[in-house]
């Protein structure tokens, strides 16, 4: 075997090359702010999870991969929507990967699992999971959420139920899961304390074939709020409007019920249905106008509530880099200092955080319509500033224990 | 009254649809007896074809009848190049089919991504029927009328036909079948093709009624197991039996006992495998 000296006159140059190479960005800048994305592509929440990947791809796109000047970097990792693959690839991209920041993860549960393990790491994460007590009554100061707790939405729905839509008896069914049970005790609270009584609540398991023996069980009512998310609204309201109920009885939802992104899984049975989400596609800032817009052209969908919450992170992330400039990389001040933040333009409306780092933002009441052969969600009313804790004082909402499934009791409830 | 009535065409609608799953999965298990763990991804992977040629305007019984065949090739094709390898072995058998339902799965969120698909029921399966003064749309009852028909022909196939004689022969004794001129392992990859063939006609059948989302395979599949554990391991009769009893226990337990929602299906299928492990109407293997 001969090795020509050709051939190693190039590798030579070659590896001399890359180490010039290597130093001199060293030198010229900094090395790039890594992004860690926890979301979820696989199995029966990947619509959400797809979702929060386009968000955040196309507000870097839109910022051609630099906030603030500083070169980002984003690391995708898929925790397949379970806690324990939210843990290890949270350690994944923390430990290996050094990330400056965590973007997600999608469900409640998956952030229950990682919250103790960010905090100790001293890894500030932007959540779109809803699990109310992070940041309330275990409020974690490396943790904040521009999207929405599980109630705040549907203690809006509730009280417009029962003021505007003049409501007065409802039933309750959502999925057996905390995100359900916390976004129903909510509304719960919220109704009754509006003058409105839930006599029913129902509760089929996350997985269930069929939702006929559930709404069989609806019984007289005014209307019906349902907390369903994933696939389970489209297969819900199919049912429900081929039993007969649309048209006769309201039909109410909270915001993954009747996600933007949704619609186009939908058919008329979606038509008048009610709902409260956090953000609406058809909202009227410039970079929500932007973001719709980038969205269809990329991937051809309409964004919901999944990419618009990783959309907004992003800015997010943006504010606090031009804050801190050159001290970004220190963590701990990057999340003082994403707490810190307050934007006036976000597709979802202006943005500021509480001190517990939950958002205080627009809330949306609208109702689906039918304009030219598409189902839309047309805006008919929004709540301003609306904080997790609504209308109650503070104090007295934290002295409470966290929503779940019987709490607040609901004493109204009939057979 | 009203709710009950509802709930009892609702379970006779719930039973023909399972049938459509279980009947292959009584074919590829009751009488082939493997563990065909891929059995929901052939029902989602299915319903995905049919919806997406419904998508592209084409008759909903051209899609159903498109999407059998597909899928007809497609369990053929996994039968005689993969599971004719193991044989028989159970274990490698519930490992390669396992494996192959994540593939399934992975490939169709790669296709179809992870939106929702529901197409809307076929206009000339909408409407309503009157059952005793109570509307049920029609689409539901033409399910089960197609589930007994498919019954009705299965039935026929393995207890009338020659080919079903032939059949019934390779699963009770294989080598005595060959020696008597049966081409037994023929037989086995049309059987499987069969049995693959019904998952995907069920998912058609089933998607405007379900919907058609990832995670509808391992949903559907142990619906599969328990109309054919209750209703006895190669017992067509027992499927059948099965499905529509698995569709009254769950109408009817979800609405009278909702706190029992997680246990309702499983506990009788505990009770049957306890008092009598063969099934309803299993034969006892000697």
């Amino acid at each position: 075997m001969t090795i020509k000296r050709r051939t190693v006159l190039a590798g030579m140059l070659a590896s001399g090359a890359s180490t010039v190479a290597l130093r001199m960005p060293a030198v010229a800048q900094a090395a790039p702010f890594k992004i860690g994305l926890l979301t979820v592509k696989t199995g029966p929440l990947a619509q959400g999870g797809i979702q929060m990947e386009q968000g955040i791809a196309a507000f870097l796109k839109e910022k051609n991969n630099t906030l603030a000047g500083r070169k980002v970097e984003l690391l995708v990792a898929d925790t397949g929507g379970n806690p324990a693959g939210a843990k290890t690839k949270a350690q994944e991209v923390i430990e290996r990967d050094k990330v400056n920041v965590i973007l997600g993860p999608l469900a409640a549960f998956e952030l229950l699992a990682i919250t103790d393990y960010v905090r100790e790491n001293a890894t500030p994460l932007i959540s779109l999971a809803a699990a109310e007590d992070v940041t309330q009554r275990k409020a974690n100061p490396f943790v904040i959420r521009p999207s929405a707790t599980s109630g705040q939405c549907s203690h809006v729905m509730g009280d417009y139920a029962a003021k505007e839509l003049k409501l007065n008896r409802m039933a309750t069914i959502s999925d057996d899961f905390a995100f359900g049970h916390e976004q129903v005790s909510a509304f719960q609270r919220a109704f009754e304390d509006a003058g409105g009584k839930v006599v029913k609540k129902l509760w089929p398991p996350l997985v269930t074939p069929d939702y006929t023996p559930f709404i069989a069980q609806i019984g007289k009512v005014d209307g019906v709020f349902h907390g369903f998310a994933g696939s389970n609204p489209v297969k819900f309201m199919r049912s429900y409007a081929d039993l007969g109920l649309k048209g006769k009885v309201s039909l109410l939802a909270g915001w993954t019920g009747m996600d933007d992104a949704l619609l186009k899984s939908l058919g008329d049975e979606a038509v008048g249905v009610v709902s409260a989400a956090y953000y609406s596609a058809t909202a009227d800032t410039p970079s929500n106008h932007r973001f719709v817009a980038a969205m269809q052209k990329d991937y051809g969908v309409l964004p919901g509530g999944y990419a618009a919450g990783m959309y907004v992170a992003g800015q997010c992330v943006e504010a606090a880099i031009a804050a801190l400039d050159a001290k970004a990389d220190d963590r701990n001040a990057l999340a003082e200092a994403l707490h810190r933040v307050a934007l006036t333009d976000t597709p979802r409306g202006a943005v500021k955080f509480d001190q517990y780092g939950n958002v205080i933002g627009e809330v949306f009441i609208r109702r689906c319509d039918k304009k030219d052969g598409q189902l839309v969600n047309t805006v008919i009313k929004t709540y301003q500033n609306v904080s997790q804790f609504w209308t109650y004082n503070e104090r007295e909402f934290l002295g409470n224990p966290v929503y779940t499934r019987d709490y607040p009791p609901a004493k109204n409830l009939e057979n | 009254m009203n709710l009950w009535l509802t709930l009892a065409v609702n379970s006779i609608a719930l039973g023909g649809l399972l049938f459509l799953l279980s009947s292959g999965f009584s074919l590829i298990f009751g009488l082939m007896r493997i563990p065909n763990l891929m059995h929901g991804s052939f029902f989602m992977l299915g319903a995905y074809l049919g919806v997406t040629l419904l998508a592209r305007g084409y008759n909903f019984w051209v899609a159903a009848l498109a999407s059998t065949a597909a899928l007809a090739l497609i369990g053929g094709l996994i039968e005689r190049l993969l599971l004719r390898r193991l044989g028989g072995d159970p274990l490698p058998q519930v490992l390669l089919t396992l494996g192959g339902a994540f593939i399934v799965a992975d490939l169709c969120l790669m296709l179809w991504t992870g939106d929702p698909w529901q197409p809307g029921t076929p206009d000339h399966l909408r409407g309503v029927v009157e059952v005793a003064g109570l509307y049920f749309p029609l689409f539901r009852l033409v399910i089960v009328a197609v589930g007994l028909i498919v019954a009705i022909g299965l039935w026929l196939l393995v207890d009338w036909t020659r080919l079903g004689a032939k059949i019934r022969a390779g699963v009770d004794d294989a080598p005595i079948a060959r020696v008597v001129g049966i081409k037994v392992s023929q037989l086995f990859t049309l059987v499987f093709a069969l049995g693959a063939a019904l998952a995907g006609f069920g998912g058609v059948m089933g998607a405007p009624y379900l919907s058609v989302y990832p995670g509808l395979d391992f949903e559907m599949l142990p619906l599969a197991l328990i109309v054919v554990i209750l209703g006895g391991t190669g017992s067509l009769l027992g499927a059948l039996v099965g499905s529509f009893l698995i569709g009254f226990l769950y109408n009817f337990g979800q609405a009278m006992f909702p706190d029992l929602a997680y246990v309702i299906l499983f506990l009788p299928m505990l009770v049957i495998l306890v008092l009598r492990p063969q099934g309803l109407f299993g034969k006892v293997v000697s």
